[in-house]
Formats: C-alpha cells, structure tokens, sequence
C-alpha cells in the first residue's frame, strides 16, 4: 500500500512518511535451516539494531540505528520464510534479511516485500485499487455522481488523526496561516496528550486542518495562562485568505 | 446554524481519532462558536476542492514505482503536485 497526498495535502506526506512503517516480507534461504533456528534469529532484530544501507538505496551509506519494534515469524515452506516487521522509517527490510542470512550461516535475500502500514494508514481500512480509482473518477466526470470518489478520497485531516490535537478560535486562524505562532487565548479545546515539545496538529472548529505545529507549552500551563505562545507553527496547510483576517500588524500583535 | 456547524465539525474530529484508535480526549478551555460563512466543514468541501485537500490509501501494484503511479493520478486528476509517503527501495525485478 501506499498512501498518496493531492496538490495541497502534499506536504502532508513528509510527516506520514516519517512515522511507522509495516512490512511482511518473504524471505529466500540459501540453505537448509530449522524453523525454530530461523525465528530464534529473527527475533534477535527486535529493538535497536545497526543497519548500513544497502549499495542501491536512496540515502547516505552510513552506519546507523534503527528501531525494529516487533517481528512476527508468520511461516515457511522449504527455504522460504514469510514475516511481518514493524519498524521506524529508513529500516531496511532488504538488509535484514541479508543479516538474518549472515548469522544462519547459509545467506539469505529479500524475495518479496509488500508494505501493510504507514503511519495512520494501513492495508485494512479505505484502500483502493487504481481500477477503483479510475472507476470512481469516471462516474464523476461522465455520470456526475461524487459517491465513489469521495469514498476513495480521504479528506487531508486523517493524515493527523494520530497526532494531539489543538482546535482554535476562528479569529485565530488567519494569523496561522500567515506563518505566526499559536497564542493561548486562541485556544478552545486542546488534547490531553498534547506534551511539551509533541508534534500536533492544529484545527478549526469545524475539523480543517490549519497547520502542524509542535507544543511548547504543557496542557496544564494552557488551561491557566491566558497568554503566551503555546504552539510553534512548522507547517501550514490552509491558505491564507480563507478565514478573515483579524490580527493587527506591527508590534500590537499577538501576544 | 452556527451551533450545527460546530456540532459536525466536532464530531468530524472525533471520526479522524476513531480512524487510528486515538482515544485522547479532548479538554474544552472555552466556549466559542465557529461562523458558517467562510471555512468549509472537510466532508462538504465542493468535489474539486475535495479532491484537491485528499488523501489516497492506495493499494498499489507491484510493478510500477511509486513514482510513476504518482505521476497517473496526478493525470487523471489533473493535478498540479501530489507525493506519496513510501519509498519502498527497488527491488530490481518485481516479484
């Protein structure tokens, strides 16, 4: 699977392509090994591992750690075993397998690989096929029925649903997306697990997503303040334009 | 109007959360209401602009890169930009 971000939704996948990734992977041994041998390795890449990318990649070759949070030895038929991994992104699935390969002592490679996870995004809910795709679009255009397209298209506001999230005041919203930092008084409803220095995502209070910003204030603090900048803005989604503008220029601004 | 407004919004929010099983809660720190004229509830954005602020959960064949289904339904869409979150390595063959 994979997730593809629309026109103003792209920079949107910077942050899903940064997060949890799940593959399941076929393994091809280059000799005889037990079963219970092949699990007991696999098992060994859980945790922190060092990884050097491999000779055809798309980053820098440099020694690096990665985190593999689990791996789950599904099955295996003769030399070829089947596996689940979930890891941060930049984990080579490819150079596990050769590891895995090494430490057997017989080799190994990556036969097959198909991603089931990416962030929020997984293999079980809303995927569709290009086929269903080109379907939904063409009943649009040639039928002008929406149905089908505005069920193979996601709103851009589910890329974040796993982030905290931070709802504003419309008077707010402009100033954000002029690129100015989210004050306390702006603030109508906060997350509960919006920690100090946390990713999250700022909305409206009708669910469109303005901005990603990340906490500098904890929740508790911006329930009492009644001023003070509580979430720096690193990304925004809306253009300016689209809520009016409220805010003063000049050193009267928001404090 | 401004109350029903307020009210969908909210629970589209909630709906996002349910997507990923992100069961924080939200804490209320005032009251305010949200004015219907501008801004756009995300579910009755016009279809252009919904298409324009998507996101696709694509299930995407083994074969073609990334970049190329990119590049279709930036086609079929008619898009300007679009990018996709993966960056699968090459495999070299497809299997």
């Amino acid at each position: 699977m994979l997730p593809v971000a629309l026109e103003k939704a792209t920079p949107l996948i910077s942050i899903v392509t940064h997060t949890v990734k799940e593959y399941v992977c076929v393994m091809q041994l280059h000799g005889t090994v037990p079963e219970s041998r092949v699990e007991e390795v696999l098992k060994m890449f859980v945790d922190k591992i060092y990884q050097k990318p491999p000779l055809r990649s798309r980053v820098k070759r440099a020694l690096r750690i990665k985190r593999v949070f689990n791996i789950e030895f599904l099955e295996m038929t003769d030399r070829l075993v089947l596996f689940k991994v979930l890891c941060e992104a930049g984990t080579y699935i490819r150079k596990i397998c050769h590891d895995v390969g090494l430490i057997l002592g017989v080799g190994a490679h990556m036969r097959e690989l198909r991603r089931t996870r990416v962030g929020p995004f997984t293999e079980n809910k809303n995927l569709v096929r290009m086929q269903d795709l080109a379907d939904a679009y063409y009943r649009w255009i040639y039928e002008g029925k929406e149905d089908l397209l505005r069920k193979a298209i996601m709103p851009m506001e589910y890329a974040v649903c796993n982030m905290p999230k931070v709802v504003i005041r419309d008077s707010a919203v402009d100033a954000i997306c002029h690129g100015a930092d989210l004050a306390v008084p702006g603030i109508v409803m906060i997350s509960e697990d919006a920690l100090t220095r946390r990713r999250v995502a700022i909305l409206t209070l009708k669910g469109e997503l303005v901005a990603v910003g990340q906490m500098l204030m904890s929740v508790n603090k911006i329930l009492d303040a009644d001023r003070g900048i509580a979430v720096k803005t690193r990304r925004v989604l809306m253009e300016p334009g689209t809520y009016p503008r409220m805010w003063k220029s000049g050193k009267a601004g928001l404090t | 109007m401004k109350a029903d407004v307020l009210k969908e919004g909210l629970k589209f929010i909630n709906e996002i959360n349910e997507f990923c099983g992100n069961t924080a809660r939200l804490i209320i720190r005032d009251e305010a209401e949200t004015d219907p004229s501008y801004g756009c509830l995300p579910v009755k954005r016009s279809m252009e602009d919904y298409i324009k602020r998507g996101i696709i959960n694509l299930d995407k064949p083994p074969g073609p890169t990334s970049h190329e289904v990119v590049a279709w339904i930036k086609k079929m869409f008619n898009l300007k930009k679009a990018g996709h979150g993966g960056t699968l390595e090459p495999l070299g063959y497809m299997a």
